[in-house]
């Protein structure tokens, strides 16, 4: 485990060789292929870059599956079946690249939690504390954009809403898309919050893909310069 | 509706009165508490009062995990401890909740304060621990089984035939050798429950004695929490003061509490 650490509101920050990156925001928010488009431009610029998603470990992914197909969460297992699943990956796939020199790259970070389980009435103190192992990233991208939109694009690409996205749990509506858009309205509050709470760097991530990636190589350059390539590190190792 | 639980507020909690009673019994393994637990939960059913008991690690939600987990050795200390708060997350909300909403006695066979023992030893500090479980409910009884190490030893082996990995701690390497890190183990969790006794108001009972004795003094804890309780009404609206209930025994409890021998 690591070092107890004082809980919030900022964690401190990790001191590690690499650099750890976080793209936030809502679903369809585009966060995504921004992360897989500036995970090819650092790897093209000799980087070792390391990506991992949000609820991706394979220790509770069974349960979380099972639990929301049945209805049997609650916000507060909800709430601590993420938190196990981060544990898991944090000290497995985000960890120890980062201690390796890497560029940590992370499909939703701890600011997820943050959004959703207050979302969903959870005491949000009571969320910090629990992730409060979580190092402060070296930058948040919490890619804005109004709820709208990113229900646009969720109908135009034909996917379909699914039963926690839309927030369905809570009861807000009993009709899927109303209640995607109070859930999601609610998340979107959440997050612009956390954007001065927490130091977000705000994207606006209404416009075309290829401004937005433009403005993210722009905004990371500087501190890449600082940051080892692989090659330098096969060298000095 | 926060001050019945012990920080945090739990979402989803009931907003009537709950009027069963949580009882709780703590004590390392081998000091006897799965006996004392039978015991009561009989005395309490030919006196008349439903019960239902629970345990740790017990939920059908994550029990495979936390089952799998063990078998590999391999989970971190958050992880580990966070597997655990979900069980007894689940515990809580979909068991003990609705029992004490029905009115029953709920007997639980360990509870948060065991698993926050085991997540400090593991390097957990304690207000994480403390911050983690602020949505349990603040029972209205903790009986604390004390044990001399050896006694517990020779329980644990009688038990098992050897001692357990996990209850000696030997994820921990504190030592190779299981008999001492069995030693060194239980001093750190009984150190860490002896914080919490005073911090949570537990009862002391002296375990090293034969379980009959044990029992007389468990009763004797457990009898002021159904004075009155003749009227189904009148013991509702007790439950509404919210005070902790340990320390309305504790005129009794003192001398039936007595420290272990140092």
């Amino acid at each position: 485990m690591p070092e107890p650490t004082v809980p919030v509101p900022s964690a401190p920050s990790h001191g590690y060789p690499g650099r750890l990156l976080v793209f936030e925001g809502l679903d369809g928010s585009g966060k995504s292929t921004q992360a897989a488009l500036l995970g090819k431009w650092l790897q093209s610029g000799g980087h070792r870059v390391f990506f991992t998603e949000w609820n991706s470990s394979q220790l509770v992914a069974n349960t979380i599956r099972r639990g929301k197909k049945k209805g049997l969460l609650t916000p507060t297992t909800f709430s601590l079946l993420h938190a196990v699943d981060f544990a898991d990956r944090f000290d497995r796939q985000i960890l120890p690249p980062l201690r390796a020199g890497y560029l940590v790259v992370c499909d939703r970070y701890a600011y997820t939690a943050f959004a959703r389980d207050a979302a969903r009435g959870c005491d949000p103190d009571w969320v910090r504390t629990i992730y409060s192992f979580a190092p402060r990233p070296d930058r948040i991208f919490y890619f804005q954009v109004p709820v709208q939109v990113t229900l646009r694009r969720k109908l135009a690409s034909r996917l379909k809403i699914n039963y926690y996205e839309a927030g369905m749990d809570l009861g807000l509506s009993d009709e899927v898309k109303e209640s995607y858009v109070r859930f999601q309205t609610r998340l979107k509050r959440e997050y612009d919050r956390l954007a001065v709470t927490d130091g977000f760097t705000v994207v606006d991530a209404t416009r075309s893909v290829e401004a937005i990636q433009r403005e993210l190589r722009q905004d990371l350059a500087p501190m890449l310069e600082n940051v080892p390539t692989g090659a330098r590190l096969m060298h000095d190792g | 509706m926060t001050d019945r639980t012990y920080g945090t507020r739990l979402p989803g909690m009931p907003t009537e009165p709950l009027t069963g009673r949580l009882v709780v019994i703590e004590g390392p393994d081998g000091s006897g508490r799965t006996t004392e637990v039978a015991l009561l939960k009989t005395h309490l059913e030919v006196e008349g009062h439903a019960v239902v008991d629970t345990g740790l690690r017990r939920s059908d939600l994550v029990s495979d995990e936390i089952d799998r987990a063990k078998q590999g050795h391999t989970l971190g200390a958050t992880t580990l401890a966070l597997l655990y708060a979900v069980d007894f997350a689940d515990q809580l909300e979909n068991k003990i909740i609705p029992a004490l909403a029905a009115g029953s006695t709920v007997l639980a066979d360990r509870y948060i304060y065991t698993l926050m023992a085991r997540a400090i030893a593991r390097g957990a500090s304690r207000e994480w621990a403390r911050e983690l479980y602020g949505f349990a409910l603040r029972p209205d009884l903790v009986l604390f089984l004390e044990a001399r190490p050896e006694i517990l030893l020779h329980r644990s082996i009688g038990k098992y035939g050897s001692l357990d990995y996990w209850e000696s701690g030997m994820d921990l390497s504190l030592s190779r050798d299981l008999f001492e890190s069995f030693f060194l183990y239980q001093d750190r969790l009984s150190r860490e429950f002896d914080w919490m006794a005073g911090e949570y108001g537990f009862q002391r009972v002296d375990a090293n004695r034969a379980p009959e004795q044990v029992h007389e003094d468990v009763r004797r804890l457990v009898a002021p929490l159904y004075e009155g309780a003749a009227s189904a009404r009148a013991s509702a609206r007790s439950r509404r003061v919210s005070r902790p209930a340990s320390r309305a025994v504790s005129g009794s409890g003192a001398r039936a509490g007595a420290r272990r021998p140092a």
